[in-house]
């Protein structure tokens, strides 16, 4: 292992996160204050409470994760993607440095950057609703382990994406619907039987859940639940990647 | 003795699709020389670097680089090669001081400031170090890139291309730089499709065509061998036909026979009947001539007619 490679990487990755300070950070924090003032404060006030906690609190815990799973991935895509993209990906392909210094390099960086919003979007949320958090350290927990799954993920669409095009599709057609039905907005106590069965079947329930039992204690599965479907799906991620490396898909001819 | 500093054996490469890149390619590059891989556009210049460089999975074969497979022990492998890739490929926003520092990093050394402002120094980019790529011309763009492939002092310099879209005297410029790397101890490998740069450069010569090597060979060697010189007369009075004293293969009559040329390869200086004893015979016969022009074959009149032989 050298570091030297890996803190190259993140410490470009980081200055390209200043210079694009705008995109990177205020507009994710103007979007989330967009839907604490028409969730929380329009419609919230005509919600009744839900498990004892006001709406505008419960949906704090699902708006950092629909955040934090949609920053990740299209950081962590555009990362990868754009070298690919510019050509200057050669370099990378050429310098003496394995996949993992690679991985730990894009990856952290765009993990780094998700975790920050998130922080910076529960600030935020604490003008809008008071905030309490039951469990800091499996908050913490949940919140790396999100945004470092989530970061893989768009990794891998980063390398996979072959145009502009296809590097928003998964996070258009994927990530933000699975996020919207994963209970970012409601319990899914809320649903009939049926539709709570289906709702099971999406990962990122297990996610908003888990988070949001860090918060107020309350959750839609069990904690256990929620921690090995993350696991799990961040076992696939690595494995996805370490395949990609080892045949060269879409990297090298 | 056989110091080779990169061995290539047996290299094949066939691109998905079926297009057959490199086909049994066996090269050895010596320790500190320039070499110049020459051939049209589709030889196979690029892929071949780009599998030594790790750019592209080879189909069959090995490359070692200072004695290190350049799969099994990449690392090694790599951090002795610098890569200074043909198209002009950069992080646009980046500064120059920044993004031949992330090289350096990138390529696993400590930072070393000292040494990234003397080679900024030594491509003429110092002035520029805080400008943004995207605000420098072409030329300057190429610098940048070798000054990226030399932030990590590779003891093995690929060019490909490296004068595609420069001007002359930015050439020059850089051919002064590859000289002194070269007095360093890098060896150089430089492909090229302008001939006149592997014939001022280059110490051996390797064409490469249809994915083939075609042929390697010493620059002056090569030149010898294949090329030609000729002696061109311009004769007061025309002649007819040769008189039967001159008459032999090496000389011929032009111009209505103003001018007699005489095509020679060095060879005839040895054997007594080089341009002195040509002289001579003409004296002897009364011809007198009021001008005379020499050519000698360039690199480009042998490569074109190598690969025609070849197609």
């Amino acid at each position: 292992m050298n570091l030297y490679p890996v803190r190259a990487i993140y410490m470009a990755e980081m200055a390209r996160t200043r210079r694009t300070l705008l995109q990177s950070i205020v507009s994710p924090v103007i979007s989330t204050s967009l839907y604490f003032v028409v969730f929380g404060a329009a419609i919230g006030s005509r919600i009744s409470e839900i498990d004892g906690i006001s709406y505008g609190a419960f949906i704090v815990p699902g708006l950092i994760m629909l955040m934090l799973l949609t920053q990740s991935v299209s950081n962590a895509s555009f990362g990868i993607f754009f070298p690919k993209f510019s050509g200057s990906i050669y370099e990378l392909l050429s310098a003496p440095i394995s996949y993992l210094e690679i991985v730990m390099g894009y990856v952290g960086a765009a993990a780094s950057k998700s975790i920050l919003l998130g922080l910076i979007i529960l600030a935020t949320s604490g003008f809008f609703v008071p905030l309490q958090v039951a469990h800091p350290f499996w908050m913490l927990t949940f919140l790396v382990l999100t945004a470092v799954t989530f970061s893989l993920l768009g990794f891998i669409i980063g390398i996979w994406a072959e145009g502009f095009d296809r590097l928003q599709l998964v996070p258009l057609l994927v990530i933000t619907p699975l996020t919207f039905l994963g209970g970012s907005f409601y319990s899914i106590d809320m649903l009939p039987p049926f539709w709570q069965g289906v709702t099971l079947l999406n990962p990122v329930v297990y996610l908003v859940s888990g988070f949001r039992w860090s918060f107020y204690g309350i959750s839609d599965v069990s904690l256990a639940a929620s921690v090995i479907m993350i696991c799990l799906f961040l076992a696939a991620c690595l494995a996805t990647i370490g395949w990609i490396f080892r045949t060269g898909y879409r990297l090298k001819p | 003795m056989n110091d080779a500093i990169i061995e290539i054996r047996g290299l094949n490469k066939t691109y998905r699709g079926g297009f057959q890149a490199l086909s049994r390619v066996d090269l050895q590059i010596q320790r500190g020389e320039i070499f110049a891989l020459l051939g049209p556009n589709g030889a196979g210049k690029t892929t071949l670097i780009s599998v030594v460089c790790g750019l592209v999975n080879p189909s069959e074969g090995q490359v070692l680089v200072d004695g290190f497979d350049n799969v099994a022990d990449y690392r090694q492998a790599r951090e002795r090669i610098g890569l200074v890739p043909q198209e002009l490929t950069n992080e646009a926003f980046e500064t120059v001081w920044n993004t031949v520092s992330f090289s350096r990093g990138l390529f696993g050394k400590a930072p070393n400031p000292a040494h990234i402002e003397s080679v900024l120094k030594s491509l003429a980019l110092w002035d520029k170090r805080n400008n943004r790529l995207i605000t420098l011309s072409g030329g300057m763009k190429r610098r940048v890139l070798i000054a990226k492939a030399l932030s990590h002092e590779p003891r093995i310099l690929f060019l490909d291309e490296p004068t595609a879209g420069v001007d002359v005297e930015l050439r020059r410029e850089m051919w002064q730089v590859v000289r002194e790397l070269r007095d360093n101890g890098v060896t150089i490998i430089l492909t090229t499709h302008y001939i006149e740069e592997a014939e001022e450069m280059a110490d051996r010569i390797g064409v490469i065509n249809n994915g083939e090597i075609v042929l390697v060979e010493d620059k002056h060697a090569l030149m010898s061998k294949l090329g030609s010189k000729q002696l061109t007369l311009y004769l007061n009075e025309p002649l007819e036909i040769l008189p039967s004293a001159l008459d032999r293969p090496e000389l011929s009559l032009s111009a209505e026979g103003h001018e007699l040329v005489y095509t020679y390869d060095g060879h005839q200086e040895e054997d007594g009947h080089g341009i002195p004893a040509l002289l001579t015979d003409l004296e002897r016969e009364g011809i007198t001539f009021k001008d005379l022009h020499t050519r000698q074959s360039s690199l480009e009149d042998i490569f074109v007619d190598l690969v025609k032989e070849r197609a």
